[in-house]
């Protein structure tokens, strides 16, 4: 296998996390003026599938992992051939939306052929991106509002 | 922009058409295989795997792989190893006493049956299965085999397999119930041996 490129790898885990993070709803509404691209025939490398996964967090006081709980997750992969480009794009979404997967599996294989990346980053994901660092400072806003700080408490030592 | 098509493994290829109906149909034929050693079964399932893999050893691959089966292969780096690393999610290793199945596309390069692991006393199931690619099977002549699930005995002539790597496969029986069980893979066709079998040349 050739030498692979970091740049263009966290790139793509960039752009595969918005589209897994993003409202199904949004990401819809988002497509919709790809028009035929969004809709060429596909071939199932792997057919949307739901499993679990579990998930661990770093919860405790001390900062150890621990299981948090199992999520249901819906993965596929999947070829696009557009004229002479193919391309290969997969997607993990939290959630059993099977066309979520779809689409977020759709989008990143159009993102990874030269000729429709820009169009297709500029019309999906710069707008998915923005809303979500608005809904996460949303929150973040919301849940500072809440903190409460205990000076007649020490926080919990690392050492355990 | 460095994120082109070619970066993506060219020959990833589909697996099963229907997941796990097709899986279930491949286990009933090679638990069958097993339990009838020497007899030969046809697989129909034919997922479009890379050429290197045999009909019915993609069908196995895809049915008894998973992230938890260490794999084996002469080349770690090929088409078929990308495919099943995708597909089965599982570990690709390149020391064969670590695996836990091990796929040989031909007798030509065979490693001796000692690379592989045979289990220990207490784990014998810790052993490594053998997925042999074979130019043909037959059983109208060749070894004779003896054990459970034959009766009497039955003749299996697996093209290309050396007589010394016979004598070391009978003279390993006597470590039962440690031992290492076989798969011959012809086409879309298949032979086992598991450990219980005798072999007589």
């Amino acid at each position: 296998m050739s030498t692979v490129d970091l740049s263009a790898v966290s790139r793509r885990q960039q752009w595969m996390s918005i589209l897994a993070s993003a409202d199904r709803d949004a990401l819809e509404v988002v497509c919709r003026p790809l028009g035929d691209l969004i809709r060429v025939r596909c071939q199932w490398l792997r057919a949307p599938e739901t499993g679990l996964v579990m998930v661990r967090g770093r919860i405790g006081g001390s900062g150890a992992k621990f299981n948090l709980g199992e999520v249901p997750v819906t993965r596929c992969a999947l070829r696009l051939q557009i004229e002479k480009n193919s391309s290969t794009g997969a997607a993990w979404v939290q959630g059993r939306d099977v066309h979520h997967a779809e689409l977020a599996a759709r989008i990143d294989a159009l993102l990874q052929i030269p000729v429709h990346s820009e169009h297709v980053y500029g019309q999906v994901i710069t707008p998915l991106a923005a809303g979500r660092s608005a809904r996460r400072e949303t929150a973040a806003r919301k849940a500072a509002a809440t903190k409460v700080e205990f000076y007649t408490l020490a926080r919990e030592s690392l050492a355990g | 922009m460095m994120n082109t098509i070619s970066d993506v493994p060219p020959a990833l290829a589909p697996g099963f058409d229907q997941p796990v109906f097709d899986s279930i149909k491949v286990f009933r034929v090679v638990a069958d295989a097993m339990a009838h050693p020497g007899e030969i079964k046809r697989i129909d399932a034919r997922p479009p795997a890379p050429a290197q893999l045999m009909p019915a050893a993609a069908a196995l691959c895809l049915t008894l792989l998973d992230f938890e089966t260490v794999l084996w292969t002469q080349n770690p780096h090929s088409a078929v190893s990308e495919y099943l690393r995708f597909h089965c999610g599982c570990p690709v290793t390149q020391t064969p006493s670590q695996a836990a199945f091990a796929w040989i596309d031909s007798t030509m390069n065979m490693p001796p049956l000692s690379a592989f692991i045979a289990g220990d006393p207490e784990y014998p199931d810790r052993s490594t299965t053998l997925l042999i690619q074979v130019k043909s099977l037959s059983n109208a002549s060749g070894v004779r085999l003896f054990g459970p699930g034959i009766r009497e005995s039955i003749y299996l002539d697996v093209a290309g397999i050396p007589a010394a790597y016979w004598r070391e496969l009978q003279a390993s029986r006597a470590a039962f119930p440690c031992g290492i069980d076989i798969v011959f893979i012809w086409g879309e066709r298949i032979a086992a041996l598991p450990r219980t079998t005798q072999v007589v040349m």
